[in-house]
């Protein structure tokens, strides 16, 4: 008898259980890339046999952050750049749980890059969607860390002086066992790699490309894209680290030149941080937070510890 | 009233075994009968650095250290590297002994090792006319060459403790049983045949000090424990599972022990890239239905502030600990202060809204730290417990009757699901969490996972659903009742009662203090008791909800009040002031800020300095109320 009974229940939910019955509409600007998330998330769902309420969605800051408030399920809006801290300790509570993490590429790539590197190599199994419109767009049109050199806007008057952050890379180098990029144009795709980044058991970093029409690009620029399975120029294969890696450098640098390359660049099976940690005896079999809903021995300090003291 | 205890300090080079051999000596003299206490002292790094460490003992309760010591077992700095006099940082060798002689009384004793510190050296010190002038006795003891010929060199603290034991008259039968505890094989014996042979050698000096072991009995079995032992068991005993930290002294101490033992408790234990994600760890187990912490000192927990507010906006209750640290900045690592107080209570955006409790002494870190959790949990909000390098590093003796309890891992207010089906939704089947019609403002949390539970969690202002809502009388009715839960732990605080008094009630003079301080204040009251002053105290762990009505009773009832704490611009009697508005006449602040704890001596001297208009002396300071 479990205390979480929405988790692994025998029941097949449909994509309109994943969105709110009532208000809040989206803030979304018209022909906002975000939509595209969303609409894609609600559909791998249904696609891998989740129901809502065994799904923690935890977002960070800025218009990704609204992801949690249309999507139907359990949600924890955070803070900026925060979102994977909260989502991968979650995931240790209560390893049952669905748990998807969003945000932008300023807050991922940004204010929370040192936890993208940290939760990458931990490789948690959990998927984590970055919005990558190329721009901080709640806060209006400033450069972000994935504008390419010489973008100009309010905060960098005369151009911006720096490369570019390469996603694609930073996730591989730091150890991500699933990433994939996809585009906001391309639905079918987008839905096909959440629906395989939920599966996948680990690390999964989606580099979602989200075209920001009012203060960045419109869809139309981020077509045509090329999924690299479908491309010949393209062959390689998506478990040899040093064949995918050099498909992200050259994805990355095309991005900044125009042309946009989608698909799956890397995938590899390698245990996810709770079977790791399963293995060194630091983490219980079963979900830590059965356990406070049930009947148990918790064992006092007294009985154990205060002979050493003595 | 404490009339004698022996105050026995080794010092040492960092790196030379002196806060193990000082853990096993206070070991020793407590199975022997005695109560103990230890001070720590140490440097910011890894080896060489002058560190001692003070152990007192009496058969009487000791419950903080005394004014200076009696017995030093000088080893010198055996890392030592630098030579130089005219180095900034002086001749290293020397210093552990060099170092200790302004704090050495009278008639004190003094062994140190002069196998490593040979008379050359030491003749070109001030020790031959300071012992003449202060009356000490020394005995030079070739203590590298007694461990050198039993066995290896890194022993001569082991035959510094058997000279010791044959200086004070002390059976050596404890220090050896605890030697065979902790080692086996050649070690073991080398270090018993070392400590046998420094007795006898000690033993066969010629002596001519008064100086003897005070002699006790207990009544129940003691157990020797730091006030980091005492947070982490407290925290255990609380059912907290899950610990997410990053290494920073002094509340390494809690993250270590937490770690070593989660697991085998069933919990898990993270050490994590920064504090940011260490307090937003704690934040996700706790929110997905674990009893969870983090911790910090004031650098690392400068970081957590936003995460912090997070917890207090989502009402996702997590238990902090914040160890503080002499500041600002990197300030001086390892040494204490009570600075951090305004940083804890106000830090992040918005108004605050959580629980501060700042224990002051090792039961109180147990019980307080227990009641933080209760009440973290059972309202929802972070709850923080506040102490320093000193509680956290210090050891007492304590009965082991008083760990007898019974642990309580009550999630808190938590719905289930059989009481989720009956709750109140919205149209789109999500739970009101965060109704505003909550009982002292507290709705049980859902748990992501449980059936018909589904919310939204947001930093931003929210409706009862959770989605994010910017209109004016929602926010107002949200506010209030988050602060409304402020108002049922104020009352719940009161039946605690954690703040404790000490002397006659009708006092004419009082001295308020706050944390780590009480006890040292304490015992400074009996002696100004004792010299005839109309005296008494208060040492208070609430800071947040602040305890008005306490601190108000006892300011009222005397004519001055001191206030004590260990900080330059007098928070707490700041923070009193505000919370009261009134009494800004009756107190004046001693303080003391030098990244030293006071000594008992220095508050009766500060009190009479008060008293007379006169400017106290040392490394402590007076400043008025107005």
């Amino acid at each position: 008898m479990t205390s979480f009974s929405a988790i692994g229940a025998d029941r097949e939910a449909t994509k309109e259980e994943f969105t709110p019955g009532v208000e809040p509409q989206p803030t979304w600007c018209p022909g906002c890339g975000d939509f595209a998330v969303l609409k894609a998330l609600k559909g791998a769902m249904p696609d891998v046999g989740r129901t809502p309420e065994e799904v923690l969605l935890v977002t960070g800051i800025g218009c990704s952050g609204k992801l949690s408030s249309y999507f139907e399920s359990y949600g924890y809006h955070s803070i900026h750049g925060r979102a994977l801290p909260v989502a991968r300790a979650a995931k240790l509570a209560n390893p049952g749980l669905e748990v998807v993490a969003a945000g932008g590429d300023g807050d991922g790539y940004g204010i929370g890059g040192n936890h993208f590197m940290h939760t990458a190599r931990e490789n948690h199994d959990m998927t984590y969607i970055v919005f990558n419109n190329e721009i901080f767009g709640l806060t209006k049109g400033q450069t972000s860390p994935t504008s390419p050199k010489g973008h100009k806007s309010k905060t960098q008057p005369s151009g911006s002086a720096k490369a570019p952050v390469r996603p694609l890379s930073l996730a591989l180098a730091s150890g991500a066992s699933y990433i994939a990029r996809t585009a906001a144009t391309n639905p079918r795709q987008a839905q096909e790699i959440l629906a395989e980044a939920v599966e996948h058991d680990g690390f999964a970093h989606i580099d979602f490309l989200t075209q920001c029409p009012t203060w960045n690009k419109d869809a139309k620029e981020y077509v045509p894209y090329t999924d690299i399975q479908q491309d010949d120029e393209f062959e390689f294969d998506i478990s040899n680290r040093k064949e995918a890696g050099e498909a992200m450098y050259e994805a990355e640098t095309r991005l900044a030149e125009g042309e946009v390359l989608t698909g799956r660049f890397y995938e590899r099976e390698r245990p996810s941080y709770g079977e790791e940690k399963r293995a060194t005896g630091e983490m219980p079999d079963d979900p830590l937070a059965e356990r406070y809903f049930e009947d148990g021995d918790w064992g006092r300090t007294a009985d154990s510890l205060l002979d050493r003291h003595t | 009233m404490i009339d004698s205890s022996l105050m026995w300090r080794i010092a040492g080079g960092s790196g030379d075994g002196i806060d193990s051999t000082s853990q096993n000596f206070a070991k020793a003299l407590m199975r022997a009968g005695l109560n103990v206490f230890t001070h720590r002292h140490y440097p910011s790094r890894i080896r060489g650095g002058h560190t001692y460490v003070e152990v007192r003992a009496a058969d009487e309760p000791v419950q903080s250290r005394g004014d200076g010591f009696n017995f030093l077992l000088s080893l010198g700095d055996s890392f030592a590297r630098n030579p130089q006099d005219e180095a900034y940082y002086g001749t290293e060798q020397v210093k552990p002994l060099v170092e200790q002689f302004d704090d050495l009384n009278e008639g004190g004793v003094i062994v140190y090792d002069s196998g490593l510190l040979e008379s050359e050296m030491v003749a070109e010190t001030d020790l031959e006319e300071r012992a003449a002038e202060n009356n000490w006795h020394v005995y030079p003891m070739n203590l590298r060459g007694i461990a050198r010929d039993h066995g290896r060199e890194v022993m001569r603290n082991t035959a510094g403790v058997g000279a010791t034991a044959a200086l004070l008259g002390m059976d050596t039968s404890y220090f050896e049983s605890l030697i065979r505890e902790a080692m086996s094989g050649e070690i073991m014996d080398a270090n018993l045949a070392v400590l046998e042979e420094a007795y006898e050698r000690a033993a066969a000096l010629d002596t001519d000090h008064d100086l003897e072991v005070p002699t006790g009995e207990h009544d129940s079995q003691q157990a020797m424990l730091s006030g980091s032992n005492a947070i982490a068991y407290a925290a255990l005993d609380s059912g907290c599972r899950f610990i997410s930290g990053y290494p920073m002294t002094p509340w390494t101490d809690v993250f270590t022990i937490m770690s070593q033992n989660l697991p085998r408790f069933g919990g898990i234990a993270e050490q994590v890239e920064d504090e940011i994600a260490a307090a937003a760890l704690a934040i996700g187990a706790a929110h997905t239905g674990v009893k969870a912490m983090s911790g910090s000192s004031g650098g690392g927990f400068a970081l957590m502030s936003e995460p912090l507010g997070l917890a207090e906006m989502t009402e996702t209750p997590i238990v902090l600990v914040e160890a503080m640290r002499a500041g600002p900045s990197t300030g001086m690592p390892t040494k204490t202060e009570q600075g951090d107080l305004e940083h804890v209570l106000y830090t992040s955006q918005g108004d605050s809204c959580r629980l501060v409790v700042a224990p002051g002494n090792l039961r109180e870190a147990y019980d307080q730290t227990r009641d933080v959790f209760r009440l973290a949990y059972d309202y929802q909000l972070p709850g923080i417990v506040l102490y320093d390098q000193k509680l956290g590093g210090e050891m007492r003796s304590v009965s082991t009757e008083f760990f007898d309890r019974e642990p309580a891992p009550d999630p808190g207010s938590v719905i289930s699901e059989d009481e989720l089906a009956e709750a109140a939704h919205d149209a789109a089947g999500k739970y009101m969490r965060y109704d505003t019609d909550g009982t002292d403002g507290v709705v049980p949390r859902s748990v992501p996972g449980q059936e018909g539970g589904r919310f939204l969690a947001t930093g931003n202002e929210s409706m009862e659903v959770g989605h994010i809502s910017e209109d004016p009388d929602n926010r107002t009715a949200q506010m209030d009742r988050r602060l409304e839960k402020l108002d049922a732990i104020r009352e719940e605080l009161a039946e605690a009662d954690h703040q404790t008094l000490h002397g006659p009630a009708e006092a004419t003079h009082g001295i308020l203090t706050w944390g780590s301080n009480q006890d040292t204040v304490f015992e400074a009251v009996d002696r100004l008791r004792a010299d005839g002053y109309d005296v008494h105290a208060m040492g208070v762990s609430d800071l947040m909800p602040y305890p008005k009505e306490a601190v108000a009773g006892f300011l009222s009832g005397v004519e001055e009040c001191l206030v004590v704490e260990m900080n330059a611009t007098a928070q707490f009697r700041g923070l009193t002031q505000k919370q009261l508005g009134r009494f800004g006449s009756t107190m004046s602040s001693l303080l003391k800020y030098d990244g030293e704890t006071f000594e008992p001596g220095e508050i009766v001297e500060g009190f009479e300095s008060n008293i007379d208009g006169q400017e106290p002396a040392g490394n402590v300071r007076l400043a008025t109320g107005d």
